[in-house]
């Protein structure tokens, strides 16, 4: 059992022993790089050093931090247990969650629907037009650019407030997204596909139908299920400027500190979300089956 | 130069035939029963959801108008005030927006510090204990699945108005969504490296630092320049709950029908995000290409 021991001990001592032949034989392991060090030591002490200045500049002090969580900590009591308090506003409740599904459901369709179109025309394979092109997307990129939120707010000034504001600030937002990722999807596909029918004597039609068709359409179904999932997330929290939802509900409950009602909404929100990602993982299991695609 | 095709027997076309029709009429059940499905879907959806097309439609013109309400009237000749006007709070704003780029930039860093500390955790390849590897997860779960708002809203309640609470819901949202991208980052990396330095006696940590580190902080960074984008949008509108940011100057214009005001700031938020959008992509490539070399 000694033996082992005493070589690695040995061949240790004699490495170190010669360890200005072993700096000369490899130059480049033992020279520091300064000037890349450096850099690195530059940029770490600025990003910490924004930090740290931030942390000052919006305000931060150790007594806000402590009070704000003595707060929390109180806040945290008083939310247990979670109860919606009567069965007529636990019924409310529910119907605002369905609302919430309803916005994140019709507004990923819809814009979906709308994009579908729209991809095919901003593809660089489809129409090789670089103003075109480069418009589209720049216009696509502007309308995401703009929070849901922000979306919300001016669709309550064309059709009041209310879920339905909700449902087409949900579509708008999402329409600039689909936009840019069905055009990419369309040109990432394979052309060889289409040219195959098209040497069978297919028509134009045939050709999107057989040739383009089944290869964009499982990618494009996963997208959307992938938004349908994240907009249910936003579309809880939509309600917040009144455009329908759970999202009403909590800013008022949060307004009014009945922190019990405020837990129970937030335990309905993740057992929503939770299902709603269940359902859709399967659903887009089903329909793309084992083949990895990149969302 | 003809070549007949041979024919195959009657039984046997028969058979094959049969079976064709019977997978596509198959696959149309299932193309119409999925339709039926969805069709029910959207009109539950529309009646919950109080989707009313008259009105729509009746009430579109609004939002052309709206738009063109908000764009303010530039004439060429005298387009430097035109534009003075327009833009009358300038230093404001960019300060406000300057405020809201720092939310964003504290909110990545904390969560993005949380998440690195808590990765490793999560990590099946690298946590030693099954029951903190769920727990760990189960916190960052929550973390990602409450949305921001939420915990921005309540930590106004906590903390008082101002950027302080929205820094911490980003950042407590950031730690939940990165947390979970860095530990799947860190189940794939190559294991030798940390089976060798493990051989020498190393600690857990120094296995992380030594071994881990090194493979996955290129990565890492990638990530966290993907999540600042998401963050600086997100921070935008943490004004609308009082969480500081130039949200709030954006949902008092909208709301007491200031229109200039309204695209003046839509304006400012939208070209910064496209700066930052086209910055962080320059610097991912950059860092991926790093990757690549080494």
């Amino acid at each position: 059992m000694n033996g082992p021991a005493r070589t690695a001990a040995r061949f240790e001592a004699e490495a170190l022993a010669d360890m200005a032949g072993l700096a000369a034989r490899h130059p480049s392991i033992f020279r520091v790089n300064w000037p890349l060090r450096a850099l690195v030591v530059t940029i770490v002490a600025v990003l910490a050093g924004l930090f740290l200045w931030g942390f000052w500049a919006l305000g931060f002090s150790f007594a806000r931090i402590a009070g704000g969580l003595g707060k929390l900590v109180e806040f945290a009591g008083f939310m247990l247990p979670p109860s919606p308090g009567s069965y007529t506003t636990f019924l409310s409740y529910l119907d605002a969650l369905a609302q919430t599904l309803a916005i994140a459901f019709l507004g990923t369709l819809t814009a979906a629907i709308l994009a579908f179109p729209f991809g095919f025309l901003a593809a660089k394979n489809v129409i090789p037009n670089v103003f075109l092109h480069f418009s589209l997307r720049r216009g696509l990129d502007v309308v995401r650019g703009v929070d849901v939120l922000i979306w919300a707010l001016i669709w309550i000034n064309v059709v009041g407030l209310g879920p339905f504001a909700g449902i087409l600030a949900v579509a708008t937002s999402n329409f600039g997204e689909f936009g840019k990722l069905f055009s990419e999807a369309i040109e990432a596909m394979d052309k060889k596909a289409v040219e195959g029918v098209a040497s069978t004597g297919g028509g134009k039609l045939h050709q999107v139908r057989f040739g383009l068709l089944p290869q964009v359409f499982p990618v494009i179904v996963s997208q959307v299920l992938y938004y349908f999932e994240s907009n249910t997330r936003s579309a809880t929290i939509i309600g917040v400027v009144g455009a329908g939802g759970v999202g009403l509900h909590l800013y008022e409950q949060i307004r009014m500190l009945e922190w019990q009602h405020v837990s129970f909404l937030v335990l309905m929100i993740l057992a929503t979300v939770a299902v709603i990602d269940f359902v859709s993982g399967r659903l887009r299991f089903a329909i793309i089956g084992n083949a990895k695609i990149a969302a | 130069m003809s070549h007949a095709i041979a024919r195959l027997p009657e039984p046997r076309l028969r058979a094959l035939e049969d079976a064709y029709g019977a997978a596509v009429a198959a696959k149309r059940r299932q193309v119409l029963i999925g339709g039926f499905v969805l069709a029910v879907l959207i009109g539950l959806s529309a009646w919950a959801g109080e989707v009313d097309l008259p009105k729509f439609f009746a009430n579109l013109w609004r939002f052309p108008s709206y738009i063109s309400d908000i764009v303010p009237t530039l004439r060429l000749a005298h387009l430097g005030e035109d534009l003075a006007e327009w833009y009358w709070g300038l230093g404001y704003w960019l300060k406000l927006m300057g405020e809201t780029l720092l939310i964003a930039y504290l909110g990545t860093m904390l969560g993005g510090l949380c998440a690195v500390s808590l990765c490793f955790l999560a990590a099946a390849n690298l946590s030693r204990s099954a029951r903190v590897r769920w727990l760990v997860r189960r916190v960052l779960e929550f973390c990602r699945t409450v949305p921001e708002i939420v915990f921005a809203l309540i930590f106004v309640a906590a903390f008082g108005l101002g950027p302080v609470p929205g820094v911490l819901a980003i950042a407590i949202h950031t730690a939940g969504a990165l947390g979970k991208l860095f530990s799947e980052v860190v189940e794939n990396i190559d294991m030798k490296p940390v089976e060798g330095v493990s051989a020498t006696g190393a600690t857990w940590i120094e296995t992380v630092r030594f071994a881990v580190l090194p493979q996955v902080l290129s990565n890492f960074a990638s990530y966290g320049l993907l999540r600042f984008e998401i963050n600086v949008r997100g921070a935008a509108v943490m004004g609308f709950v009082g969480a500081g940011g130039i949200g709030q100057d954006l949902i008092e214009s909208i709301r007491k029908f200031y229109y200039s005001d309204v695209s003046a700031i839509l304006l400012i938020i939208i070209a910064t995000v496209m700066v930052i959008d086209l910055a962080t992509e320059r610097l991912r490539h950059a860092l991926i290409g790093m990757e690549r070399r080494s």
